[in-house]
């Protein structure tokens, strides 16, 4: 028995990925970044001061992955995430084998499927990787030691890294309501481009409401505020109220995206190519 | 296992906007048939074809493809392989990962077959290329390699000869030809009359969505019925003869020189030839001559408002290229 229809073409979707230039820029920026920042680190006596742990980064390598997310949350992130996310339907458009997969052994929900998998799956990886990289770098330019929560007590090292990682996990739920954006964008417009641009403008439109005034009380409920809620973990005691909106805030954003991107996926003409 | 038919079509309907691009078809491909849809460009060909399998959803009507609905899923496309307009591929992938990334989704045994397949289609030295870097005719090639691997019993070709050099056009009806021989029922769309004519047994022939003919090729050349064409060391004399013979219709000037005529029988041949001799026009060819697909495609479509339409703006384009010269 051959496996079921989304593992067949997820798989797939991996194996195309992996051969695209587009999905090496994203993870390329992924870990090139955290290590530009720690080289300049290393190079300079002061830190960016205005940002949560920004003045730790001298202290504890820890500090870097975090003013990175901070720093990465208004364009860089969503960008390497509607990079692939925004390609991964249009460029089948581009490339008019929308058809010539269609006409195989796999339903488009099977494709739309694994699509949204595969683009998830590149996300997590570019996070994995920018962590992971800015966690090693940070360590080497300032050593592995204990850091300042943002209530002003000491965390140990070994219990820093944790929460570390755990902000990281965190920090995927917006990254994957981008995704779905990106998603439901390219499955719209048709065009990488347009779904790519689209997406980082949707999020940057966003943020422009709440200088409307009376509308600044939709601050907690923007796409990019969620990009914050990793910083409840390191208070003491941990403050999950963010994590919790984040999480459903997040999926008001995501799920209504796939829904849009999945139905107007299995629904449409085939034409061109 | 069915018994229904490869293809049943029963009033398919498409329709953009106020424009109709496929007007109420009804066809069925009969297993063994090759079978030649058959249209100029624009025709609602293509539109028709992509219906069949999935593609498009119709605006009415109903497709079957071995008694099952593709519209409600892709299972009613196993056993069925081709391609609408010109075969895709990924670019960035190399011709042998492009069949097995397609056999993967099959979900078969089919990527055992690759390196087979790649025979057939005589790319074998190619399969580590990149899509990218392929010729149309490849392309093309490739684009029959991808259908052979699901081992199709109804193949779907779309103008599968368009583009290529006339070396590759007589390959890829030698492979046709060697398919169908194998038993593989064949839907072939085209504008060229002489393809369908060499590969098909069965046609119907679209005009602006509509089908104008449907039946045997063989059918449509008897209704259409044959002609004589003679020619004689004075066709003048020939001629009175003729309009004065007895079951000897229809004479007039053939293309080409000579006369062309209908006759009632095979009999009125045999006296006409007689007649002729005793007048003193000698005989240079009396030959049956069969209506071409050509003829027949005309025969069809003649009379047809938007062709005299399309003939007035034609005229009057070049009158004004006249004028102005």
């Amino acid at each position: 028995m051959s496996a079921p229809g989304t593992l067949r073409a997820y798989r797939w979707e991996l194996r195309k990925l992996r051969s695209q230039k587009r999905t090496y820029l994203g993870l390329g920026a992924a870990v090139l970044v955290p290590v530009i920042f720690a080289v300049a680190v290393a190079l300079q006596p002061g830190g960016p001061e205005d940002v949560a742990f920004g003045r730790y980064v001298h202290d504890t390598g820890l500090a870097i992955p975090l003013v990175l997310l901070l720093f990465g949350s208004y364009w860089l992130f969503p960008l390497i995430t509607a990079l692939v996310a925004g390609d991964i339907v249009a460029s089948e458009d581009h490339n008019g084998t929308l058809k010539t997969i269609l006409t195989r052994s796999v339903e488009r929900w099977h494709v739309f499927a694994a699509k949204t998998l595969a683009a998830l799956s590149y996300a997590m990886l570019a996070i994995a990787l920018t962590g992971g990289v800015a966690i090693v770098a940070g360590v080497l330019v300032s050593g592995f030691n204990p850091i300042t929560s943002l209530s002003g007590t000491e965390v140990s090292a070994s219990r820093g890294l944790v929460l570390v990682g755990a902000s990281l996990l965190v920090y995927l739920l917006p990254i994957a309501a981008v995704a779905s954006i990106a998603l439901l964008f390219s499955t719209v417009f048709r065009n990488s481009a347009a779904a790519i641009v689209g997406t980082l403008m949707f999020s940057l439109l966003l943020q422009l409401l709440t200088i409307i005034p009376g509308l600044g009380g939709a601050q907690p409920y923007l796409l990019s505020t969620q990009f914050n809620a990793w910083q409840g973990l390191l208070r003491t005691p941990a403050d999950w109220e963010p994590i919790v909106r984040a999480a459903w805030v997040c999926a008001l954003y995501a799920v209504p995206s796939l829904v849009g991107g999945f139905l107007v996926f299995l629904r449409r003409d085939v034409a061109g190519g | 296992m069915t018994d229904a038919a490869p293809v049943e079509v029963r009033g398919l309907t498409k329709r953009y906007g106020r424009i109709t691009a496929v007007d109420d078809v009804d066809l069925t491909v009969a297993a063994g048939d090759v079978f030649g849809y058959l249209g100029p460009n624009g025709a609602g060909k293509t539109t028709s074809l992509r219906m069949m399998l999935g593609l498009i959803r119709p605006s009415a009507g109903a497709v079957r493809i071995f008694g099952r609905d593709p519209q409600v899923s892709v299972a009613a496309l196993a056993g069925v392989a081709g391609f609408v307009e010109a075969p895709r591929f990924y670019p960035y992938l190399d011709g042998r990962t492009n069949l097995r990334l397609l056999a993967g989704l099959d979900g078969g045994d089919g990527a055992a077959h690759v390196e087979e397949v790649l025979e057939v289609v005589e790319l074998t030295d190619r399969g580590r290329d990149k899509v990218g870097g392929y010729s149309h005719g490849m392309k093309q090639r490739l684009g029959i390699a991808a259908a052979l691997l699901r081992r199709p019993r109804l193949l779907v070709l779309d103008e599968p000869a368009t583009g290529l050099d006339p070396g590759g056009m007589r390959d890829m009806r030698q492979l046709i030809h060697r398919l169908a021989g194998d038993g593989i029922t064949v839907l072939l769309s085209s504008h060229l009359l002489a393809e369908v004519e060499e590969l098909c047994n069965r046609v119907a022939i679209v005009r602006r969505g509509r089908i104008v003919y449907e039946g045997a090729l063989d059918d449509l050349r008897r209704a259409a019925g044959s002609t004589y064409r003679l020619r004689t060391t004075d066709d003048a004399r020939a001629r009175q003869v003729c309009v004065a013979q007895r079951g000897i219709e229809d004479v007039e000037d053939a293309a080409g020189g000579g006369l062309a005529f209908r006759p009632a029988d095979e009999r009125a041949i045999a006296e006409l030839s007689l007649a002729l001799i005793e007048s003193g026009a000698l005989l240079l060819e009396l030959a049956p001559r069969l209506a071409t697909l050509e003829d027949l495609f005309f025969q069809l479509t003649e009379g047809d408002d938007a062709l005299a339409a399309d003939a007035a703006r034609i005229d009057r384009a070049a009158q004004i290229v006249e004028e102005t010269a």
